[in-house]
C-alpha cells in the first residue's frame, strides 16, 4: 500500500536498528509521549531491537486515559436522560466508571451509538429530531477541530439538538509539567506526530529553549519511529538541544493553519484536569460563549465536580511514566480488558493496554 | 405471495404452507425434503458423524460478496469440513422479523441453494418463525449440519505439534473488513470483498494430497489470532507468525489502518489455518494452491516448542510480540 509498505520495509528497518546501535553508549531515557506511538512501538517489537541503553517510557498522550473519572461518570448520568442519544467514539464504551460504563448502559438499553467522525452526529440530531444528540468530545489537538467544524456546521444549519460534552485538552502543557518535575529524567521527546500535524513544532520549542530536552516529531510506522529515534538519541548524545521534524510528509513546521482557526473560532484555552495527573494551567479546551449552547453540561443544567480516578489503580504514575504497568499490582491480576480498573486498560492507546497485549515476557 | 412477510406467515396455516412450497422448496428440493416428513430420514452408513450447528445474525444481510444465506450455508459447511468430514446434510431455520421483503428472502434462499450445490450438501429440514417487528434485525438463520467423517484422518486442534508448519489458504481480514466498512458506509473505495466461501472442496484436494494434516480450524470470529491461540492452548505449544508473510489485500490493509484495526483479529469466512508438519508441508501447499480458493495459499508461521500455550509475532523490525487472544469487540479508535 502506498505510504504504508514503504515504511514497513523488512531490509530498511534493520539497517536503521544497526545505525541505532551504533550512536551512543549512555543511558538515555526518552518519552514516547503520543500513545499511538506506544501501540506502535508495542505493535513492532521496537523495544526489542533497541540498544540497552536506550530507555523508552510511555506517556500521557493517550486522551481516554487522561480523561478524569468525574468525566466518564457524567456520561453515565447523562446517558440515564430520556430522549437522549449518547454519540461516542469506540474507545470510550469500555471505560469504567465508578458504578458501569457505557458498554454495560447500552446493553441496559440506552441509546448509545459509535460515530467514527463527530461529522456523523449532524446527520444524526436531524434524523432523530424529538431526540436530543450528545457527542462525548474527548480528544488532544487533532480531534478538537472537527469537534468545532462540527458545532460550527450545526449552528449555521440551525440544528438545536445536538449537544457536546467536550473534555479536550493540549498537549504541550501537560509536557512542561512532565519536564518540570524533578522525580522523573526525560533526555529527550518522540514528540506526537498527529498532533504536530495541527500545531507544528514551534509550540514544543520550549523544551529546547528553556529545559535543553531535544524532541523530533515522527510518525507511526516502524521505520518512522526507527529514524526518530536515530535523530533524536544523535541529538542528545551531542547535547545538541533542538526540535526537529522526521514527518515531514505530513508535519508542517507551522501545522495546520485552518485548523487552529476554527480552533481558535470555537473554543477558549482553560485550565483542565488531567486524570492521576492533576490540573493543568491553560491545558484544556472549552467552548467560548458564541458556542456555549452546544454546551451539554450547560443545556442539562448539569454541576460537574471533578474527581479522580479507582483506589489502587496506579494509572497516574503510569502516564508521567514513573513506574510501568507491571509494577501495579492490580496488573494482569484485578485489572484485565475484561474487568478494567483505569481506563490505561481499555483505551486502544491505552499503555497497559499495550503491555497487557503485546508485552511477550509477562506470564 | 405478498411482498413482505407478515405474522400469518409464521402461524402454521395456509400463508405458512404457501411460503414453504413456493419458496423454500423451490430452491432447496431433494428427495428427502420433499417427502415432507416431520423430520428428515436419512440413511447412515458410515461410521464416524460430525455434527455442528451454527446461527448468523449478520448486518448489513447483504454485502459485497455474499449475504446472510450464503454465509450461513458456507458457515456450516466450512465447521464440517475442517473436521475432516465430508459435508452431507444440513438443515436451516429462519427467524424472519414481520415486514421483511419476501423479495429479499428469495435473494438469500437462491444463494443458499446454490452454495449447498457448490458444496454437495442437502438441505434436509427446516424451519420459519416471524416475529414481531423490532424483535429481530430482519433476518436470522441457523444451520446444523452433518458430514462423515473420512477413514484414516484425524485432524484435532489438540495435535499440533513442534516443527509443524502454519498454512492460510489466502488473505487476513477480507469478510470482517467488509462488513465493518459497509456498516458504517466508510467510504472506501476499492476492492473489499467478502472471502465468505465454502472450503470443503479445498480440504478435500489437501487431504488427498496429504492425509495425515494435523490441525484445520476455519478462522471466523476473532480472526487468525483467536484461531491460533485456540489451537496453542488446546495443543500445549507456542506459534511463532511471521509478519512479512501475512498475505494481506492492499485494501483491508488500509482499511485497517484507518480503523486502527489488526488484520490478524479481523473475521474470515472462507479462510483456515492449517498445521502440517515440515516435511510435508510443500506438497499441502502445492495442492492448495492449484485450487481456485487456495491460490494466494502461504506458509505464515511454525510451531516453535512444545508448551508454552502463547503465540508470537516476528515482526518487520526484527523484533517480537504477544498476539493475545482478543478480548470482547473491537472497536475503532478516537483519533
Amino acid at each position: 500500500m502506498k505510504f504504508v509498505d514503504e515504511f514497513r520495509n523488512n531490509e530498511y528497518s534493520r539497517k536503521l536498528v544497526e545505525k541505532l546501535n551504533n550512536i551512543s553508549k549512555e543511558k538515555i531515557n526518552i518519552m514516547e509521549v503520543c500513545g499511538t506511538h506506544t501501540m506502535s512501538i508495542f505493535r513492532y517489537g521496537i523495544r526489542d531491537v533497541l540498544p540497552p541503553n536506550v530507555n523508552l517510557i510511555s506517556g500521557p498522550g493517550c486522551p481516554i486515559c487522561v480523561t478524569p473519572q468525574s468525566y466518564i461518570d457524567t456520561t453515565l448520568t447523562l446517558s440515564d436522560k430520556e430522549d437522549v442519544i449518547i454519540a461516542t467514539f469506540g474507545d470510550m464504551m469500555k471505560v469504567p466508571g465508578k458504578k458501569s460504563s457505557l458498554s454495560k448502559k447500552k446493553s441496559e438499553g440506552a441509546d448509545i451509538r459509535i460515530v467514527y467522525s463527530p461529522m456523523d452526529c449532524l446527520e444524526m440530531a436531524v434524523q432523530n429530531p424529538s431526540k436530543k444528540v450528545i457527542l462525548l468530545s474527548v480528544g488532544f489537538e487533532t480531534t478538537a477541530p472537527m469537534t468545532a467544524v462540527t458545532a460550527m456546521e450545526a449552528k449555521k444549519r440551525n440544528i438545536t439538538n445536538l449537544f457536546f460534552f467536550t473534555a479536550h485538552k493540549i498537549v504541550p502543557p501537560v509536557m512542561k509539567a512532565l519536564v518540570k518535575d524533578k522525580d522523573l529524567k526525560i533526555d529527550g521527546f518522540l514528540l506526537p506526530g498527529h498532533v504536530s500535524a495541527i500545531i507544528g513544532t514551534k509550540p514544543f520549542e520550549f523544551l529546547s529553549k528553556d529545559y535543553n530536552i531535544s524532541g523530533v516529531v515522527t510518525g507511526f510506522e516502524p521505520l518512522d519511529i526507527l529514524q526518530g529515534l536515530i535523530t533524536l538519541v544523535s541529538l542528545i548524545s551531542k547535547k545538541d538541544y533542538k526540535i526537529e521534524n522526521e514527518y515531514k510528509r505530513i508535519v508542517k513546521a507551522d501545522g495546520n493553519s485552518k485548523a487552529e482557526i476554527y480552533l481558535n473560532k470555537a473554543f477558549n484555552i482553560v485550565d483542565s484536569s488531567w486524570r492521576g495527573i492533576g490540573r493543568i494551567h491553560k491545558s484544556g479546551l472549552e467552548f467560548n460563549n458564541e458556542y456555549e449552547d452546544f454546551d451539554a453540561l450547560k443545556h442539562f443544567k448539569i454541576n460537574y465536580e471533578e474527581y479522580d480516578g479507582s483506589p489502587g489503580c496506579k494509572c497516574g504514575e503510569i502516564l508521567k511514566g514513573k513506574i510501568k504497568p507491571t509494577d501495579c499490582k492490580l496488573f494482569k491480576k484485578l485489572c484485565t480488558p475484561e474487568n478494567p480498573v483505569g481506563s490505561c486498560m481499555v483505551s486502544s492507546e491505552g499503555t497497559c493496554a499495550a503491555y497487557y497485549r503485546y508485552y511477550k515476557d509477562i506470564t | 405471495m405478498s411482498d413482505t412477510i407478515t405474522l400469518s406467515h409464521g402461524s402454521g396455516g395456509i400463508q405458512t404452507n404457501k411460503l414453504i412450497n413456493e419458496l423454500f422448496f423451490k430452491y432447496f428440493n431433494n428427495p428427502i425434503l420433499d417427502m415432507m416428513n416431520d423430520s428428515a430420514q436419512i440413511d447412515i452408513d458410515f461410521k464416524k458423524l460430525a455434527f455442528t450447528t451454527d446461527s448468523f445474525v449478520v448486518n448489513p444481510i447483504f454485502f459485497c460478496g455474499g449475504n446472510i444465506g450464503k454465509l450461513a450455508v458456507c458457515g456450516t459447511v466450512n465447521d464440517l469440513a475442517v473436521s475432516g468430514a465430508k459435508p452431507l446434510y444440513l438443515t436451516s431455520a429462519f427467524i424472519i422479523e414481520e415486514g421483511f421483503s419476501i423479495k429479499k428472502l428469495e435473494e438469500i434462499v437462491k444463494s443458499m441453494a446454490e452454495e449447498a450445490n457448490k458444496a454437495g450438501v442437502k438441505i434436509v429440514a427446516g424451519d420459519t418463525k416471524v416475529v414481531e417487528k423490532g424483535n429481530v434485525d430482519g433476518i436470522f438463520i441457523n444451520t446444523s449440519g452433518i458430514g462423515s467423517i473420512y477413514e484414516n484422518v484425524n485432524i484435532n486442534c489438540a495435535n499440533a505439534k513442534a516443527g509443524d508448519v502454519v498454512i492460510i489458504n489466502g488473505t487476513l481480514g477480507d469478510h470482517g473488513m467488509t462488513i465493518m466498512c459497509e456498516r458504517n458506509e466508510l467510504g472506501f473505495e476499492g476492492d473489499l470483498k467478502s472471502d465468505c466461501a465454502c472450503l470443503n472442496s479445498l480440504v478435500d484436494v489437501m487431504l488427498e494430497a496429504y492425509e495425515g494434516i494435523h490441525v484445520i480450524r476455519d478462522a471466523t470470529r476473532g480472526g487468525v489470532a483467536a484461531v491460533l491461540n485456540e489451537i496453542s492452548e488446546f495443543s500445549n505449544v507456542t506459534i511463532a507468525l511471521e509478519e512479512n508473510n501475512l498475505p494481506l489485500k492492499e485494501e483491508v490493509k488500509g482499511a485497517a489502518e484507518m480503523l486502527g484495526l489488526d488484520p490478524l483479529y479481523v473475521a474470515n469466512e472462507g479462510k483456515i489455518c492449517v498445521f502440517v508438519e515440515e516435511d510435508y508441508a510443500e506438497k499441502v501447499l502445492n495442492s492448495m494452491r492449484k485450487h481456485p480458493l487456495g491460490s494466494e495459499a502461504a506458509i505464515i508461521g511454525k510451531v516453535t516448542e512444545e508448551l508454552g500455550n502463547k503465540v508470537y509475532l516476528n515482526t518487520v523490525v526484527g523484533g517480537k510480540r504477544l498476539v493475545d487472544m482478543p478480548s470482547g469487540i473491537q472497536l475503532p479508535r478516537i483519533c
